[in-house]
């Protein structure tokens, strides 16, 4: 029953979550964007206090829950452990081992570091919803979209309006390299072993493991009945079952009830730990560590680590500029990120640093951009953490998503009226560049689409009334959209481009 | 085998009038456009019939009505994805249309980027050259120097593999007005040099086509005589009849008038006012429908035209094989106008000029755009959505978000978004290459505007 409640919530979020990541119309955020909101680093990132003290009382009461029913990450590992378990002679494929404490609590106090030090690639390497969400972004959405253009395809034929097309495309390759090495890690752990990830890399386990020693509600091993058959302990894909002991490690063990649904002898409970006096199962403590039949698992993430930062340099250099060429049609050279005195961060994001220091890069903002600004930064520094660039569209006047999905806070929710008064950056003309001096013909272009009238054209010879006009930015008014920078002629680099604000400006 | 075949077709064509007429005649009402043939298989399901032909009185040629426009021929890529001409559809087509009495085939070197005169040359060139009569120009679009203009003149014959043309015209003229006339041919000694030609018997009929004002075109008729214009080429169809977009183009009853008038034999092009007339709003398509089920809205098109007494010939691009196998079917079967026709195909005009449509042709004069737009493109899937009933008016309307979403759904369908209206930067370089004055960069910027107000949800 408990599994069955467990399993029921458990397919809720993870499927909602999912489809958070994969629905580009952004429809589904307005229903349940709050599954978001409640994972537990993005509320500590926005410092949300009622969702933070909520989890941690959850945990308090009943044990790590949250890791069976609430993290996307979590839900999947079982997910894959399950189809493991499917496999013939692989049903009882669980036994105890001790706790691996050097690298869990290793890994914690690094990230810790990290966190307060502002590494922020290596925090958005083992946060635990981030992680999914690249997974969730990088690997399933394309197949998603792959799907969705079939649709629109045959739609097209229809002359139906249902579906559109969209463009897949790696938005960056060091996040697309991580999260699917990511992925293969938590797959092969899981396969194998179930939640070794959980419990011995992932700091929010490791955090609420702290809680979850000491919860109200547990399951418990009844001495008196149990039979010593060790199949609880074949099943706990925590492997936090230890029955040579009757003891149970409740800093592992996240509530997946599995114990209790397969005790043929009604010995496993799941109850009040504290009054009646259990007669066994407190924390148990395996003093040794028994290395021999266990991946370690923070060597692995830490190769991957290094594997990956090595595959990101020479992506970076094999990424040439591509060139588009159709019948009739005057080739047009693909645009190139121009380099900025100062990053972009979206509206809404206050500043770079509070949006560098919130966010834990989980791809939500990246996934609903319908402009495709939003891409992960491929820099060190702020590695996955999304970045904002003109290439491929500008930040619509009418769009607000990105501020209405993020969870942790980094991207504050604000709508298109306010958006109007933010400023993020401002406009630079390159005089150089622009086309009305390298190809003596009339543009305007930018100053046409600038929703914030802050560029005007000037008469190049301010005598003679028939003269060109070249654009000139009223820095006062420009709110850093991008309108220009995407809309104006000059290929491969625009002739005007938008440099960021430190702090955002809100008139 | 070749020759046989070639004088078979020869003698259909020239001594077409021998033809059986009684079964036409009796199958003419109840054909259908042929849907789903293979357009290669070349399946004869036109019910024989037989070609309208008129007379040129100059020099007494027996032309088609239906002439074949080989502006535009179906494409294909090569190994390099390059787009070239299907030389067997090619083939294929005109192999149809010789069949059936086609005898009139017009060209340009400025059309497909040389492509369609090569393609022309290697179909027609299967048959004797007495055959057909050759139609190509002198497209001295951009460079008008002497040596440049006679050598598009001497690359057109080798291009068509022929000695003479039967058809020569000076290109567009009266787009850059009177001056631009001159400088293209006079002042530089070419028209002197092409009626130096006529003379030689190298070019059997000098003629023009015509775009522009009216004011040119009657300085034009005033070199009659001087020159003899052996014909004139102007664009007619029943909306540019008394609908042209006054005053940058004439209405095509006028430009027809004056002709008769001096008795100078007239070709129409954009008899379909490339295509526009044949994608027509639904209650268009329903009135014409209405009055002849079984025929198809083209031949209404085309029997305006036709039903002219100076007119030699029809131009039409046939680039499929239901387009030429409908076309010839009008033609093979061809009934004049009756006046209460023309009275029904007027009012029909009537109703279609209040369309805001633009009114481009998709000639791709204007491509390529230096900055990528895709004009024609842009064009077509505007005037689309006008006759689909696609356009928004105002956001309170009922179906607002229907429209909204048909009109950007089908608008990034249609153009690459790099390509799109809110990229032209109004250099205004494509204007003077629009035959029908249109003026592109405002048109593009209306669209642009409209677009944006879609999407930021602020049209009234």
């Amino acid at each position: 029953m408990l599994k069955t409640i467990r399993r029921i919530l458990a397919a809720f979020s993870f499927i909602f979550i999912t489809l958070l990541f994969l629905d580009f119309t952004g429809t589904l955020q307005k229903w349940f964007g709050w599954l978001a909101r409640i994972q537990f680093l993005p509320a500590i990132m926005a410092l949300n206090l009622a969702v933070i003290i909520a989890l941690i009382l959850i945990t308090i009461v009943f044990g790590r829950i949250y890791c069976s029913v609430i993290c996307p990450l979590g839900i999947f590992q079982d997910l894959i452990s399950w189809m493991s378990g499917k496999r013939k002679k692989k049903k009882m494929r669980f036994s105890y081992s001790p706790e691996k404490k050097w690298i869990r609590y290793g890994v914690f106090v690094l990230f810790a570091i990290a966190l307060i030090s502002g590494i922020h690639a290596f925090v958005s390497i083992l946060a635990p919803y981030s992680s999914y969400g690249r997974i969730a972004q990088n690997l399933f959405s394309p197949v998603y979209l792959w799907m969705n253009n079939f649709l629109a395809f045959i739609a097209e034929k229809a002359d139906s309006f249902a579906f559109y097309s969209k463009d897949v495309w790696i938005k960056s390759l060091p996040t697309f390299v991580i999260a699917a090495l990511t992925f293969a890690i938590i797959f092969i752990l899981a396969w194998k072993n179930g939640r070794t990830y959980c419990n011995t890399v992932c700091p929010v386990g490791t955090i609420l493991s702290f809680f979850s020693r000491f919860s109200l509600f547990r399951p418990i091993i009844n001495t008196e009945k149990c039979k010593t058959c060790h199949i609880c302990e074949r099943k706990c894909k925590a492997a936090c079952i230890d029955l040579k002991t009757h003891k149970i490690d409740y800093s592992r063990c996240v509530d997946c009830f599995d114990c209790i649904d397969n005790c043929r002898f009604d010995a496993m409970e799941y109850r009040f730990a504290y009054g009646v006096k259990p007669k066994n199962g407190s924390s148990g403590n395996g003093g040794e560590h028994d290395l021999k039949n266990e991946n370690s698992s923070g060597k692995l993430s830490r190769r991957a680590f290094l594997t990956t930062t090595a595959i990101a340099v020479t992506a970076a250099t094999v990424k040439a500029g591509e060139k588009k060429i159709d019948g009739g049609l005057a080739m047009i050279t693909d645009k190139k990120i121009p380099e900025r005195k100062e990053r972009l961060t979206p509206f809404g994001s206050v500043s770079i640093d509070h949006f560098y220091d919130c966010c834990t890069a989980c791809q939500l903002c990246v996934s609903v951009c319908p402009n495709e600004i939003l891409r992960p930064s491929v820099e060190l520094e702020y590695l996955m953490q999304p970045v904002m660039s003109y290439e491929r569209g500008y930040c619509r006047p009418e769009c607000v998503k990105c501020s209405e999905v993020c969870p942790s806070g980094a991207i504050l929710k604000i709508t298109p009226e306010e958006k109007t008064a933010i400023h993020i950056g401002t406009a630079v003309v390159d005089y150089d560049l622009c086309v009305v001096n390298t190809d003596n013909v009339n543009c305007g272009n930018c100053a046409r689409h600038c929703p914030a009238g802050a560029i005007r054209m000037l008469r190049k010879d301010p005598d003679n009334r028939e003269s060109l006009r070249i654009p000139s930015v009223i820095e006062e008014r420009c709110i850093g959209c991008g309108a220009c920078e995407n809309l104006c002629p000059s290929r491969p680099y625009s002739a005007i481009h938008v440099d960021g604000l430190k702090i955002h400006r809100t008139d | 085998m070749k020759d046989h075949i070639s004088r078979r077709n020869f003698l259909k064509i020239t001594g077409a009038g021998s033809v059986a007429l009684g079964a036409a005649a009796a199958t003419s009402g109840c054909l259908k456009r042929a849907g789903n043939n293979n357009p290669l298989s070349g399946n004869d399901n036109t019910s024989p019939g037989k070609m309208e032909y008129r007379n040129n009185p100059g020099n007494g040629d027996k032309v088609s009505l239906l002439g074949f426009g080989c502006m535009r021929w179906p494409m294909t890529k090569d190994k390099d994805g390059k787009d070239i001409v299907d030389q067997d559809i090619v083939n294929t087509l005109v192999d149809y249309a010789f069949k059936h009495g086609v005898n009139y085939y017009d060209t340009s070197p400025a059309y497909l980027e040389g492509q369609s005169e090569k393609a022309a040359g290697i179909a027609l060139g299967r048959y004797p050259r007495k055959s057909y009569y050759l139609a190509t120009k002198l497209s001295n679009f951009k460079t008008w120097t002497s040596e440049a203009s006679k050598r598009m003149y001497r690359d057109s014959m080798e291009q068509l593999q022929t000695d003479y043309f039967d058809y020569y015209l000076l290109h567009a003229i009266g787009m850059n007005g009177f001056e631009g006339f001159e400088n293209r041919y006079v002042n530089n000694g070419i028209l002197d040099f092409l009626l130096e030609e006529r003379k030689a018997g190298r070019i059997r009929n000098l003629g023009f086509s015509f775009h522009g004002t009216k004011d040119s075109f009657d300085s034009f008729l005033k070199l009659h005589d001087i020159y003899h214009w052996d014909f004139v080429q102007i664009e007619l169809n029943y909306l540019d009849w008394e609908h042209a977009k006054i005053p940058r183009n004439v209405n095509a009853d006028y430009l027809y008038g004056e002709l008769e008038k001096r008795k100078i034999p007239v070709i129409v092009m954009e008899p379909l006012l490339g295509g526009r007339l044949v994608n027509v709003p639904d209650n268009i398509a329903d009135k014409l429908k209405g009055r002849e089920p079984e025929k198809s809205i083209a031949s209404w098109a085309f029997r305006f035209a036709g039903s002219l007494p100076d007119v030699l010939t029809v131009l039409s691009g046939m680039t499929s094989m239901e387009h030429l196998q409908d076309n010839i079917n009008t033609f093979s079967h061809f009934k004049p106008l009756s006046p209460e026709e023309s009275g029904f195909l007027k009012e029909t005009a009537d109703l279609i000029s209040e369309y805001p449509v633009i009114p481009c042709n998709d000639c791709k004069y204007c491509m390529p755009c230096p900055y990528g737009i895709d004009i024609p493109g842009i064009f077509k899937h505007f005037n689309k959505c006008v006759n689909d009933g696609f356009i928004a008016r105002t956001k309170e309307q009922e179906d607002y978000n229907r429209l909204k979403k048909a009109y950007l759904v089908s608008y990034d369908r249609s153009i690459a978004s790099m390509r799109q209206a809110n990229h032209c930067i109004g250099c205004k370089q494509c204007i003077e290459h629009c035959p029908q004055s249109i003026m592109i960069p405002n048109e593009l910027h209306k669209i642009d505007s409209y677009i944006e107000r879609l999407k930021r949800g602020t049209l009234k």
